[in-house]
């Protein structure tokens, strides 16, 4: 066992941990928006040590999982958002405990 | 000439991507490469990429890097965030939508700023209208727009501000 597998192992634990941690946040929050909140956070920070401990283990594939690390940064949080504003567009329910909506205020103002 | 030089700057980035992609050299990997990214650079000279917009001066390199750590930084913070919210048993959780307003003008300065506020702790972006934005927060510490703006968006801004305006 090299040092470098150590840490690729290592690294691809914490990295299920967090993904573990996303699907716990699912089954765990009340509304749909908190929801994506867990899912994509979590997913994000899990996914991307997952290719970490992927490139410690094999590093001649570096480059790509790099790149496949870059497609999640951008893209992750996009259809979140997009995710979360059609969510919102079709009002979905939110959880009691939501103190304050200024988009529902903002947007019943408008005619 | 600027759409000639933009439609360069896209096939350039997408062959580095193709020739990363592909880790070959070989004669027929680099035809289907060029052909098929001058085909979709052509196609969407119109479009965005993560550079147009970029100001090309050593401050705004310089804020690059500083953008890469704090987020890197408030990605784990937000993880952590998540991971305590999730594992208590009680589910502290008081959520609410927020109005926060940002300084920067440039249209993809304004989705980086939502990308990242979405990633950082606790919030996600719902809704950008022009200058405003609806952040989903999971504790909402200030319901105000400007104590929101400050402890949301400040952050961030002072990188992107440097990098696109």
């Amino acid at each position: 066992m090299t040092v470098s597998g150590i840490i690729g192992g290592l690294l691809l634990v914490l990295g299920a941990a967090f993904l573990l941690l996303a699907g716990l946040g699912l089954v765990r929050m009340p509304d749909l928006f908190n929801r994506i909140q867990a899912g994509t956070k979590a997913t994000t920070l899990g996914t991307l040590l997952t290719l970490a401990g992927a490139a410690c283990l094999h590093p001649e594939w570096t480059l790509k999982l790099l790149l496949i690390g870059l497609f999640i940064l951008l893209t992750n949080p996009i259809s979140s958002q997009v995710l979360a504003r059609a969510a919102h567009r079709i009002g979905a329910a939110k959880s009691a405990k939501t103190t304050l909506d200024r988009l529902a205020d903002d947007t019943e103002e408008r005619p | 000439m600027r759409k000639a030089s933009s439609i360069a700057l896209l096939f350039a980035t997408l062959f580095i991507f193709w020739l990363l992609l592909n880790n070959s050299l070989a004669g027929d990997v680099l035809l289907i490469g060029i052909v098929a990214t001058l085909l979709i650079a052509l196609l969407f000279r119109g479009g965005r990429s993560p550079v147009s917009g970029f100001r090309p001066t050593p401050r705004a390199v310089a804020a690059t890097f500083g953008y890469l750590i704090f987020f890197l930084a408030e990605l784990v913070r937000s993880n952590l965030h998540i991971a305590r919210v999730v594992l208590s048993p009680s589910l502290p959780i008081s959520p609410a939508i927020v109005k926060v307003r940002t300084r920067l003008k440039s249209p993809m300065g304004r989705l980086l700023l939502a990308n990242s506020i979405t990633l950082t702790p606790g919030t996600l972006t719902v809704e950008i209208d022009g200058e405003w934005l609806y952040i989903h927060w999971v504790n909402a510490e200030a319901t105000d727009i400007d104590a929101a703006t400050a402890q949301i968006v400040a952050g961030f801004e002072r990188y992107l501000e440097v990098m696109y305006g």
